[in-house]
């Protein structure tokens, strides 16, 4: 069953609602004991990265998720700052990442120059262009957009690992993918039906 | 290419919805739940909700009416009402809120920006000037308490202090125009966005898509906020939740 982590961030009623309109089982997991028969994870977030990871760690899930996504392979869907949390580190914090996609996570000043025209954080609905098959698929690519509410972005130590692209003045990457492990920096929870298609391909995804 | 943001504003009092003129004359429009339903439906691009007791009263959020709002939203939530404590903007995070809006506790206890954007992120952290100009004078300024106490504090010098203080999003509300249909203030609006480096919101006097996308023309990318303009129909007001079709935001905003 999808399983949504709740270790206090993030919108997880959102994400239920969602699921439970399209008729997809969805659980909530709260501690270790929920997580079983978990066969896909969505690691959300909203807020600061070190605050992130505290939580995370304070859960006392992290054992048991690194377990289910790093051996058993059980696809993991992280959203914001729960994508942000899978790099090896980030700008914004001091706490270690949880190193799930070799990256780091960068200011967003690094690549835009911010006046009255480019404000941060980039906040509200940006075009997204995917080179992914299965988690964007059936979303129609010409008008995709997803809702944007950050300061900081994932750059990717492998290239490979970027699944899609957002200009905002530069070129950053918004989603990333290693073989099981998704993350998406935008909310598709909180971006409609675009946000729902996608929320549906990855309940859809074959196991890797 | 980042859009600018067409948002619905919706004034909460005793449980329920209201429109107020300038402040004042507050109108029941109906139940807040069954206005975030519509804007799901609709699409809408966000959606702020203020509560324009809670402060004047001295009252905490109510979080059970966060907590049925936020399940019910299926778009970004902007809150506002209330929030005196690094412990409110949490809660209020974990029900699901995206945003949390501060008011006149920003004049009291600045600091509470900076600790707020360290816990839950600075782009969760928006701060709502109420302004309005003085008399015989260009200038604005900040009044609070749903525009009953004046600040005496030039906007201008206030937009500076929050902003170095880490703030994601300023909401700046024109109280002279506030459910007047009159149009936004766009020159001043202008001037003030000249200065500002985080999103901008602007809200107070929209009547019409044109007006949005006529302030976006001279301002440049923004939020454009209204409260009348989608609760209201016809020039007799009567209550109506609309929102535009993505064509029309095309048409009138986005291009411009």
């Amino acid at each position: 069953m999808i399983t949504i982590i709740d270790y206090g961030l993030g919108n997880i009623q959102a994400f239920l609602n969602i699921y439970k309109k399209l008729h997809i089982p969805v659980q909530v997991a709260k501690s270790e004991n929920d997580l079983e028969g978990a066969s896909k994870l969505i690691l959300p977030g909203v807020g600061h990265f070190d605050y992130a990871m505290q939580r995370f760690n304070d859960s006392g899930m992290r054992g048991e998720v690194e377990s289910l996504v790093l051996q058993n392979n059980v696809p993991v869907l992280g959203v914001c700052v729960g994508m942000q949390i899978m790099a090896n580190s980030s700008e914004e914090g001091v706490e270690s990442g949880l190193g799930w996609i070799g990256g780091t996570i960068k200011s967003l000043e690094s690549i835009v120059k911010v006046g009255n025209n480019l404000p941060l954080p980039h906040m509200g609905w940006n075009s997204v262009t995917p080179n992914h098959k299965d988690l964007f698929n059936n979303i129609d690519s010409g008008d995709l957009e997803f809702y944007f509410l950050h300061s900081y972005y994932f750059d990717c130590t492998s290239q490979e690992n970027c699944i899609a692209s957002t200009d905002y003045s530069s070129n950053f990457c918004c989603a990333v993918n290693n073989k099981n492990i998704f993350g998406v920096q935008f909310h598709p929870e909180k971006s409609h039906h675009f946000g729902v298609n996608l929320l549906k391909n990855f309940a859809e995804l074959g196991v890797c | 290419m980042l859009r600018s943001r067409v948002i619905p504003c919706l004034l909460v009092q005793d449980g329920g919805l209201v429109k107020t003129v300038k402040f004042k004359d507050s109108k029941y429009v109906g139940d807040p739940i069954n206005a975030v339903r519509i804007f799901n439906e609709k699409e809408a691009d966000e959606l702020i909700v203020l509560d324009i007791d809670a402060s004047v009263n001295n009252a905490e959020p109510d979080y059970k009416m966060i907590e049925h709002l936020a399940k019910e939203c299926r778009m970004p939530l902007c809150y506002g009402g209330g929030i005196k404590t690094l412990a409110h903007a949490e809660k209020i995070v974990t029900l699901g809120v995206e945003k949390v809006a501060l008011s006149s506790v920003v004049f009291d206890q600045p600091s509470l920006i900076v600790e707020i954007a360290n816990k839950i992120g600075r782009q969760s952290v928006v701060v709502v000037l109420d302004v309005k100009k003085k008399t015989l004078s260009s200038n604005y300024n900040v009044w609070t308490l749903n525009g009953r106490h004046n600040m005496k504090k030039n906007v201008v010098d206030v937009i500076q202090q929050v902003q170095n203080l880490g703030v994601g999003e300023i909401i700046l509300n024109f109280i002279d125009f506030d459910g007047t249909e009159a149009g936004y203030p766009v020159k001043v609006i202008q001037q003030l966005k000249s200065d500002i480096e985080v999103p901008l919101t602007i809200m107070g006097g929209a009547k019409s898509l044109e007006d949005m996308g006529g302030a976006v023309e001279q301002c440049g990318l923004m939020g454009v906020a209204a409260g009348s303009l989608f609760v209201f129909k016809g020039k007799y007001r009567a209550v109506l939740i609309n929102y535009p079709e993505r064509q029309q935001k095309e048409e009138f905003i986005y291009g411009k």
